[in-house]
């Protein structure tokens, strides 16, 4: 009992960094129709620039493990933004696969320049909050954990409120549902895919600080396999949807957690993406994706 | 707009260029005054302590066999390339290392999964590879031109069920392996066999895949089964993650692992959480022979105070063995360059004496290694 509750909070605070990644394919998904292959490195930038930022706040302390945190979410709101700009917008009346394969090269020019610039040897990061483990009765639960659950609520409620409740929330969804008619009514639609790109990449930077403080060696390929099992974790819960892909972030997390902790901890990516063709065969559209006929 | 564009590739691509020119190191000059030796490592990526400190290793002795004279009248040019530690480069660089710079022998490499991977090139040219410190037996059973200078996993897998039985005292371990490293695999392998002949029992076998970062599953699992303690065989990376995460589950056990854990950033990751670890390796700086605290002086000189480790002296030895085997063999034609290096008996080289037995391995002493206060400390020496 006590192992399964452990593997069950393993893989809660695992899948709670997956859900902030998936979080960002599934919003310009929403609004763009294209999978942003790019988002997976915006993740590592995050991690590097809370390893550099860190270096100006005092170590292992709350105020100081918030700037950073923020600090890094701004950088990678930043990146996200440009990399919109200047990769995909000049490309965005041409056919959709084009601005795929550019993503993909994006992807792999922020992988390549991270290894220039930041080395390719895995770099030990920093301690940012304060660290403590707490034991209930065997059951343990670190700090940095606990700061994963705490951070990844609060910002999923703050995304709930940003997309359902503001101005350039709702011109999000409209453009979602229909951008030309988005346009006719007043909506700036160049304004409103930055906004999203820098959102989502904002909530990428903060998964990649999470994810540096729970397994501190990060690297400029750290983004691949996670990128991977978010965007897994997207089509899961039904890309587009957001509540879905956070939904489908902890599920692949709590998944992994078991098929690891199991015998079959080979097989582990194996279950992960044999239970995801499963639902795609029998829900096509995701968990909670609404099913959307394909107009020509 | 066309025009900007241009202007913003231009720079890019030419930066891209030179970077792409730079990294095939070594500056060749042309064929027939030198002897040309290719070498390929990880010089970046997830194992790049290892290929740098093998790289430097190699450097030393082919810089200390140039300055003194060469062989067979000729300086030795060292021309080596980076595989990202990465799988799947290894093969391109070392054919491109044959086909193209036409170099004699091939040196390398550290991570068996990768000299796996160039050995069928070498073979098939029929290019002698020496690996300084590939530990799996497979390396040298893909042909008889492909060598290792270092001890061979089922002997490292049997000194540390010995170390996990004698001096752990320990009866019941739990193993965590990688699944995706060919190294890994085969120390887990080797080790279950002799720790089972032996009375032990292992208590649960969890794998994992290199570059995974998240191990907590695995070991609550390990918890559960209470081992008396655990055998890590992975790279250091992996390894220290593992330490780090396995102390923060409240596991208080020894974990140990083998000659894949000796790297600088196995404490820089692993921290206070690695006190009282145990790893075998293939030699101690700490030894006091004269050969190793000559290489030891010569190596802290060249590289500004640095200690080398077990790479660095497999690198070196490597590198000492092929000049050897060149000056005996009288010519770099390659099949008489084989028999002398199938030869070599007895080489005092740093980590031992080097003889080569007839499935091309050596068989040397395994060093066991704690570590003490955040750094590497020497336990034992185990002979053959």
């Amino acid at each position: 009992m006590n192992e399964f509750l452990q593997q069950l909070l393993n893989g809660l605070s695992l899948g709670a960094i997956y859900a902030l990644i998936a979080l960002g394919y599934t919003m310009v998904y929403g609004v763009l129709r294209f999978i942003n292959f790019a988002h997976s490195d915006v993740f590592m930038v995050g991690a590097f620039a809370g390893y550099y930022l860190s270096r100006y706040f005092p170590k292992a302390s709350l105020p100081g493990g918030f700037a950073v945190l923020i600090g890094a979410m701004l950088i990678c709101a930043l990146l996200g933004i440009v990399i919109e700009r200047l990769a995909y917008r000049p490309l965005r009346s041409h056919s959709k696969l084009n601005v795929l394969i550019t993503a993909i090269g994006v992807s792999l020019f922020l992988e390549n320049t991270g290894q220039f610039i930041f080395g390719a040897a895995p770099k030990p990061s920093p301690v940012l909050f304060p660290f403590k483990l707490f034991n209930f009765g065997g059951l343990v639960l670190s700090s940095n954990q606990i700061a994963v659950f705490v951070v990844t609520i609060v910002l999923l409620i703050s995304l709930h409120f940003i997309v359902m409740r503001t101005k350039i929330g709702t011109a999000m969804r409209a453009l979602s549902f229909n951008p030309v008619a988005a346009s006719l009514v007043g909506i700036n639609n160049d304004i409103v895919i930055s906004f999203t790109f820098g959102l989502g990449s904002a909530l990428a930077g903060a998964g990649g600080i999470l994810y540096s403080m729970n397994y501190p060696a990060i690297d400029p390929l750290m983004g691949i396999l996670p990128g991977l099992k978010a965007f897994v974790a997207a089509v899961l819960g039904g890309i587009g949807n957001i509540p879905g892909a956070a939904l489908g972030g902890v599920l692949i997390g709590v998944i992994e957690s078991f098929s690891n902790g199991s015998h079959w901890s080979t097989w582990t990516d194996a279950i992960a993406f044999t239970l995801l063709i499963l639902i795609l065969l029998f829900r096509p559209s995701g968990l909670l994706g609404k099913l959307e006929v394909e107009k020509v | 707009m066309k025009y900007w564009r241009g202007l913003i590739l231009a720079p890019v691509l030419l930066l891209l260029c030179t970077t792409a020119c730079n990294k095939s190191g070594g500056g060749s000059t042309a064929g027939g005054d030198t002897i040309k030796v290719g070498e390929f490592a990880s010089l970046t990526g997830s194992e790049a302590a290892f290929g740098q400190a093998s790289h430097k290793g190699t450097q030393l002795a082919i810089d200390e066999i140039n300055a003194g004279g060469g062989v067979l009248g000729k300086k030795i040019d060292l021309i080596y390339d980076d595989n990202q530690s990465m799988q799947g480069q290894s093969a391109t660089i070392v054919r491109k290392l044959i086909t193209r710079d036409n170099v004699i022998a091939i040196l390398g490499e550290v991570a068996s999964g990768r000299s796996l991977e160039a050995a069928p090139v070498c073979q098939q040219f029929k290019i002698p590879q020496i690996s300084p410190s590939s530990t799996n037996p497979k390396v040298t059973e893909m042909g008889d031109y492909i060598f290792r200078v270092c001890f061979i996993d089922p002997f490292q897998g049997t000194v540390m069920a010995k170390f996990a039985k004698d001096t752990l005292k320990a009866k019941r371990v739990a193993v965590l392996s990688d699944a995706a490293s060919a190294y890994s695999d085969g120390l887990q392998k080797y080790f279950k066999e002799k720790f089972i002949a032996d009375g032990g029992e292992i208590v649960v076998d969890q794998k994992y895949s290199s570059g995974d970062k998240d191990f907590k599953a695995q070991l609550t699992a390990i918890k559960a089964a209470n081992p008396d303690a655990i055998f890590v065989p992975g790279y250091y990376t992996e390894a220290g993650l593992i330490v780090l995460q396995a102390r923060q589950l409240g596991i208080t056990n020894s974990l140990f692992g083998g000659d894949g854990w000796e790297g600088p950033p196995l404490i820089q990751i692993g921290g206070d959480a690695l006190q009282g670890c145990y790893f075998s390796t293939h030699y101690s700086s700490e030894n006091k022979s004269p050969e190793v605290q000559e290489f030891v002086k010569k190596f802290q000189a060249k590289y500004n105070g640095e200690t080398p480790d077990a790479m660095a002296a497999l690198g070196y030895d490597s590198a000492m063995v092929l000049a050897d085997a060149i000056k005996r063999a009288g010519t770099t034609d390659s099949a008489k360059l084989r028999d002398a290096i199938a030869a070599t008996k007895d080489f005092p080289g740093v980590t031992g004496k080097t003889t080569l037995d007839e499935h091309r391995n050596a068989s040397k002493a395994a060093v066991i290694i704690t570590i003490k206060d955040g750094h590497f400390a020497y336990v034992e020496t185990i002979n053959p």
